[in-house]
């Protein structure tokens, strides 16, 4: 069958399983969007309001899948305004294809009307990228793109394809989806090896990470630390993995991370890493981190092991098959100093915790929002977020029933994303979307609210709303003597106005009762709805582990009330 | 640090664009280049890159998993001193000067160079060997003055019988 290349594109999308793709067209992509017009009763397209939403959305359609996410744009500004969001599909590993358009061949490096060098600006931040200037290669191309996207360690690549490429014709035969690249699988000694420090260790403590978070090991990791009398903590991208319901569980650790996961985890004397890279935000002063244990890596990148933490038994395999194998074979352990111990730091945690719900009064704190969105959200609801004080709160706080339901972006920490992210997590799965964003990120990408009226997206936004940019404060507060350089958002922006103004519903709540109301009747509406929700501007992150600091340095207790908080 | 000196050997896809692709990782993940030479290889599919670099253990490490990662490498080696053939070319152009003039044929006859232009002012030497040879040469020229100096990087090969891309 003869096709167009800009056909060849969208078959190759639908062979490859794509169902939805997020996108805005341009000069360059017009063929492109004449095929997807073709087969609009085979793929849905989302119009975004910039592309940058699109590649957020799909990076958000992937978060909340394992499906590898499509985004499209044009050439030049098109193709530039995907970048912040292969960025950050790259930093967190999440599987994208993003394909843009291109001046034809011939003008190609003339410095054309709308013409970037978008294979040379995405090289770094890109898994692979293809630059397609022949019409016979665009199938195989595209293919390929999916498969490096998805295999091993997941990640974005690009495709730009030149305007005279879409427009030539070549033979096009469906193929089947080719099996991802495989992974080795571990040794039987590396195997024996980490059975036996597992059963030789006292303090275990089981650590999960976002290449942990897809692989649905949830239960069996809670089996697997039942028997091994362990704890489990998580990174940031690992949360959701495991249910948070459970007692072995002790949440987030590092910079922001629960006081007990994070104790637990220096007090430890063996770390079972799965999928995690110890990033400087986990780790905190590399040289002062886990001084005390040793340190299993499980990970399928070979350049992971050894990167930042140097570890005593690292294992690149097929995560979940070397995970699997090592839980069958170890022994059932009782550990009950580590369970005193442990229990200790979790009575410690609890008691910060109620202080702080006693010092909030019936104030709307951030502990008192997540304890009512936790209540009234419906079962199988994404929670998404923006990046700031309003994403750590989620982390801290948020309870998740399932994996892939925390979609936030980690590693890059983009401040914009949310919106984009959660109108692709909403297309992607039909669940209920909850969006915790701040008055700041929500400033960045807000046109989106656009595109979440358009399609009626059933999102509840809530702008956690303290007129500063909260977490660039808390480090102004805490490290340069409280000079709030820029940092006050003066704005008269009235967001249920804005909402209203873009086709959405409007709300605003300033205490608990209010909250509790406004969230209840949102969750009701059809379509978009934004909860405008006022919170102190002193409201600090805690725990927090000074930026470059160990876990001796960590910061339990701030008091908001002077401008000098009495940081330890 | 000649101790921390290394070389590494690498088969990539022979398009364009693949250099670019190895040179901006190591750009990217700060790792600095002594030298790179580039060129066809028995399988016109492949090019080989060889690269000298310092660095410590991590570096190395860290340096190959890293390309290891990038499509379109195939292969990676670190070539170890002791089983490997090191060759680089330099050209030189020096001052010459009628007192210098036996001294300098001198060295380029004990060093196995070649005289390969040559006026009343200046010549241009062409020198071929280990690196560490080439090194020594350029000492020895100094006092005569040089004018510039254009060296190709290392080309290497493991001794023996194997082809890296097939071993």
């Amino acid at each position: 069958m003869k096709l167009t290349g800009a056909e060849i594109i969208i078959k190759t999308l639908i062979e490859q399983g794509v169902t939805d793709v997020f996108g805005y067209p341009g000069g360059q992509v017009i063929n492109i969007y004449d095929a997807l017009y073709k087969y609009r009763d085979q793929i849905n397209h989302v119009l975004t309001a910039h592309e940058q939403g699109a590649s957020h959305a799909a990076d958000g359609y992937s978060r909340a899948t394992g499906k590898v996410g499509v985004c499209i744009a044009t050439s030049g500004p098109g193709a530039t305004n995907l970048v912040t969001g292969i960025a950050t599909a790259m930093l967190d590993s999440i599987p994208m294809v993003a394909i843009t358009g291109n001046v034809p061949c011939s003008l190609i490096g003339k410095d054309s009307f709308q013409e970037i060098d978008i294979t040379g600006i995405t090289l770094p931040i890109t898994k692979h990228n293809y630059f397609v200037n022949d019409v016979s290669k665009l199938a195989d191309s595209i293919r390929e793109a999916f498969r490096i996207a998805k295999s091993g360690r997941p990640g974005p690549v690009l495709v730009d394809v030149p305007k005279d490429v879409q427009v030539a014709t070549y033979e096009f035969e469906e193929e089947p989806i080719p099996e991802k690249f495989p992974l080795p699988l571990a040794k039987e000694e590396q195997i024996a090896q980490a059975v036996a420090m597992l059963n030789a260790a006292k303090r275990p403590y089981i650590y999960i990470g976002g290449g942990a978070a897809g692989l649905g090991l949830g239960q069996e990791i809670i089996a697997l630390a039942e028997k091994l009398d362990a704890y489990i903590g998580c990174t940031f991208m690992g949360l959701s993995a495991v249910n948070g319901d459970c007692d072995r569980f002790l949440g987030m650790q590092g910079m922001h991370g629960h006081y007990a996961s994070s104790m637990a985890q220096k007090e430890s004397d063996l770390i079972l890493g799965i999928g995690v890279r110890f990033s400087d935000r986990a780790t905190g002063k590399v040289s002062a981190y886990a001084k005390g244990s040793k340190v299993i890596q499980l990970d399928p990148d070979f350049s992971e092991i050894n990167k930042n933490v140097t570890v005593d038994l690292g294992i690149v395999a097929d995560v979940k098959d070397a995970f699997r194998r090592i839980a069958a074979e170890v022994g059932k352990q009782e550990h009950p100093e580590w369970r005193a111990a442990v229990g200790k730091l979790q009575a410690q945690e609890a008691r910060f915790d109620s202080e702080q719900r006693e010092r909030a009064g019936e104030k709307l704190v951030p502990r008192r929002l997540f304890d009512i969105i936790n209540a009234k959200k419906p079962p199988k609801t994404v929670i998404a977020t923006d990046v700031g004080q309003h994403q750590m709160w989620t982390a801290q706080y948020a309870s998740f029933d399932g994996p892939r339901r925390f979609v936030s972006s980690g590693g890059l920490g983009t401040m914009g994303f949310g919106m984009g992210a959660a109108i692709g997590a909403q297309v992607a799965t039909k669940d209920p979307v909850v969006l915790i964003t701040g008055d700041g990120s929500f400033g960045m990408n807000l046109n989106e609210l656009a595109t979440a009226v358009t399609y009626q997206i059933p999102l509840v936004i809530v702008i956690v709303n303290n007129g500063v940019l909260g977490m660039v404060r808390q480090w102004q507060t805490l490290f340069f003597g409280g000079r709030y350089s820029n940092t006050v958002l003066e704005r008269k922006t009235d967001f249920v106005k804005l909402a209203e103004a873009f086709g959405a519903v409007g709300m605003t709540a300033s205490t608990p009762a209010e909250f509790e109301q406004a969230f209840t009747d949102a969750l009701a509406i059809q379509g978009p709805v934004v909860i405008d929700t006022y919170i102190d501007k002193d409201e600090f992150v805690l725990p927090m582990l000074p930026p470059g600091g160990s876990i001796e340095d960590i910061i339990t207790n701030v008091d908001t009330k002077g401008e000098k908080p009495n940081a330890k | 640090m000649p101790n921390n000196k290394f070389v590494i050997a690498v088969y990539v896809d022979n398009q364009f664009g693949v250099l670019t692709r190895v040179t901006s990782m190591f750009t990217r993940r700060g790792f600095n280049i002594d030298a790179l030479t580039v060129g066809e290889t028995e399988d016109p599919a492949y090019s080989r890159i060889t690269i000298s670099l310092s660095g410590d253990g991590y570096a190395r490490e860290q340096l190959i998993n890293q390309m290891k990662k990038l499509f379109n490498v195939k292969k990676v080696e670190v070539l170890e001193d002791g089983e490997c053939i090191k060759r680089e070319l330099m050209l030189i152009k020096i001052n010459n000067k009628p007192e210098n003039r036996s001294d300098i044929h001198f060295a380029v006859d004990t060093y196995r160079a070649k005289v390969v232009d040559y006026t009343t002012d200046g010549m241009c030497i062409e020198v071929t060997g280990d690196p560490i040879k080439i090194d020594a040469f350029v000492e020895l020229m100094k006092p005569f003055g040089i004018i510039e100096i254009c060296r190709t990087g290392i080309v290497a090969l493991e001794r023996g019988t194997t082809s890296l891309l097939t071993k």
